[in-house]
């Protein structure tokens, strides 16, 4: 591969590294310190991406919008709309416990994936929503990607302090006792739904964002994206196999399992046609077969969750 | 302070609980006993609020309590702690004190953004009462430690120590002697007795060890099959027969 290609490539992949890494880091919130079992995550995903399209796209017949709104409107009403659907789901299927909020949730991304598959004046349909607008996308290509990198990165960065914060503080201790023993948090006088919905919404928006900045570097979005494949189970495995309890283990566990994803993709292409579809699967294969052996031999992920005492706001010496 | 009326509690055609009442006045170390199976732990889980009971009311503090939540009452200052330890195992044990304290400035979502110094302040607050509570109970040295690595014993201080974090009036201790060695048990006694009189908590005690309740506790009820069996000082509620043969030739006063 030529070099420029090359280049071009691994910003590509990083792009796409750090719109997984908030995916990831909603789900840390989520599992990995309250211990809800989000198996949905690609309906947050998807509300945030159509959100952000419906409300940044030129005006088109046939559906809503679009409302040619600035990018950033977009991307907040893209939280925002993910937050709000997170809101009644979470008030009836955080009841649950963990397995069935699981299958809850599955169900949940399904009805917004058939949703957004046939309601015609909403979505669009099959044909999707183009003409997303891409901050700097009118520079030229090489530019363009550097550029657009440059603001998830900083996006990423800003979530990523966000989240270390919230969970350093009070209220993360909160909800990592609440995790390991919901009856003894209870106990303790913790309003235990109150505080494990908060999580949910909190999450579910960074999910959203994750979209909405997907649908903007794709330029469009179509129900294709909506694979609970990639858009969910993926993020699963990034983020036991990064450390679950651990923010800088989710994103890395996004880029150890991205980079291996697509560089199988770039390998399998290589193969004749025929054979190239069969080998799709094995890529699949692959990403199995390594949650299975990080299960087995590290169950805690790459960087496990610290212990001891984090670096609390109020940490008086001894 | 807390008066239970014509409590009861079925599990399908079984009835855990059937027809208790007591009462329980301030400042009293209440001792309960009674056989296993006796109800004692589900009529503390029906005082706790962990579910609510089939029939009867609960009053505390003059007022009915019967449909609060258990997170309610406890800020009321009914504080339960557990017969089968239950730590917060990944958090430390300063953590496990630390996340008592109700109402915390930083339990707010984005607080520790927009209020970071009134949270750091109460931070400090707690930290500090729970530096206090650790030395107490003799915990210090495992501060840092995880609190699923600590022993049995250690997590049954533990448990008492969650207590000490809050404004507590009422105590529910479920079996704190149990899988406790001789002398933490002795140290375990010590520190009831001194809450009881110091800070002048309230407790109602399930216990097993014939010894601990015969030191501490005045009164003592004796429950049988969901009922109030007798109540009065410990000498009165050994000696009488029906507590004996409740208990169905276990010798009373054997260990666990």
């Amino acid at each position: 591969m030529e070099w420029i290609g090359f280049a071009n490539y691994a910003v590509y992949m990083a792009i796409f590294i750090c719109i997984y890494a908030l995916l990831s880091l909603g789900l840390n919130i989520q599992w990995g310190f309250t211990g809800l079992f989000n198996a949905g995550i690609a309906g947050f995903f998807a509300v945030g991406a159509y959100t952000s399209a419906v409300l940044t796209s030129p005006a088109a017949d046939g559906r809503l919008g679009g409302f040619d709104l600035p990018f950033w409107v977009g991307w907040i009403g893209a939280m925002v709309a993910a937050a709000l659907i997170a809101w009644p789901i979470g008030k009836i299927c955080l009841r649950f416990r963990s397995d069935y909020l699981a299958i809850a949730t599955i169900g949940v991304a399904e009805i917004i994936r058939l949703v957004i598959k046939s309601e015609d004046w909403l979505t669009n349909s099959a044909r999707g929503i183009t003409d997303i607008p891409r901050p700097l996308g009118d520079l030229p290509y090489t530019m363009s990607q550097l550029a657009y990198l440059a603001i998830v990165m900083a996006i990423l960065l800003v979530v990523y302090l966000m989240v270390e914060r919230q969970i350093a503080s009070p209220w993360g201790r909160m909800m990592r006792a609440i995790r390991d023993n919901e009856d003894a948090a209870r106990a303790m006088g913790k309003d235990v739904p109150y505080r494990r919905l908060e999580a949910f919404i909190f999450g579910s928006a960074l999910m959203g964002l994750g979209g909405a900045l997907f649908a903007h570097f794709n330029r469009s979005i179509t129900p294709e994206a909506i694979d609970p494949m990639v858009a969910t189970f993926l993020v699963w495995i990034m983020l036991i196999l990064g450390g679950s309890g651990n923010n800088r283990g989710a994103i890395l566990g996004v880029a150890v399992v991205w980079v291996i994803w697509s560089v199988s993709e770039i390998v399998t292409d290589q193969f004749p046609h025929e054979y190239a579809v069969k080998a799709k699967y094995l890529r699949i294969f692959l990403i199995g077969l390594m949650l299975q052996l990080v299960l087995r031999f590290r169950p805690e992920g790459l960087l496990p969750e610290a212990s001891g005492e984090r670096k609390p706001v109020g940490k008086t010496g001894n | 302070m807390l008066e239970v009326d014509q409590l009861v509690m079925s599990y399908g055609g079984f009835r855990a609980v059937d027809n208790c009442s007591l009462s329980v006045a301030e400042g009293s170390i209440t001792g309960l006993i009674g056989p296993n199976g006796a109800g004692k732990t589900t009529l503390f889980n029906l005082v706790a609020g962990a579910f609510p009971p089939t029939s009867g009311r609960i009053r505390y503090l003059g007022e009915d309590i019967t449909g609060l939540s258990t997170d309610r009452r406890f800020h009321l200052g009914l504080v339960r702690t557990f017969q089968i330890p239950h730590e917060f195992h990944r958090l430390t044990v300063m953590e496990n004190l630390m996340m008592v304290p109700p109402h915390q400035a930083g339990e707010a979502l984005l607080a520790n953004w927009l209020t970071w110094g009134k949270v750091r302040r109460n931070e400090e607050e707690v930290h500090q009462r729970a530096r206090e509570t650790l030395a107490f109970l003799e915990l210090e040295h495992v501060a840092e430690e995880r609190a699923g690595n600590l022993s049995g014993g250690q997590k049954k201080l533990l448990e008492l120590g969650r207590t000490m974090m809050t404004d507590a009036r009422l105590v529910l201790l479920d079996e704190p002697a149990a899988g406790v060695n001789r002398t933490l048990l002795r140290k375990l006694e010590e520190k009831i007795a001194i809450l009881n009189k110091e800070r002048g908590y309230t407790f109602i005690l399930i216990e097993h060890d014939m010894e601990m309740i015969e030191k501490l506790c005045h009164p003592v009820i004796c429950m049988a099959e969901g009922r109030v069996l007798i109540e009065g000082d410990f000498a009165t509620v050994r000696a009488d027969e029906r507590v004996l043969e409740a208990y169905l030739g276990e010798t009373v006063g054997a260990p666990e």
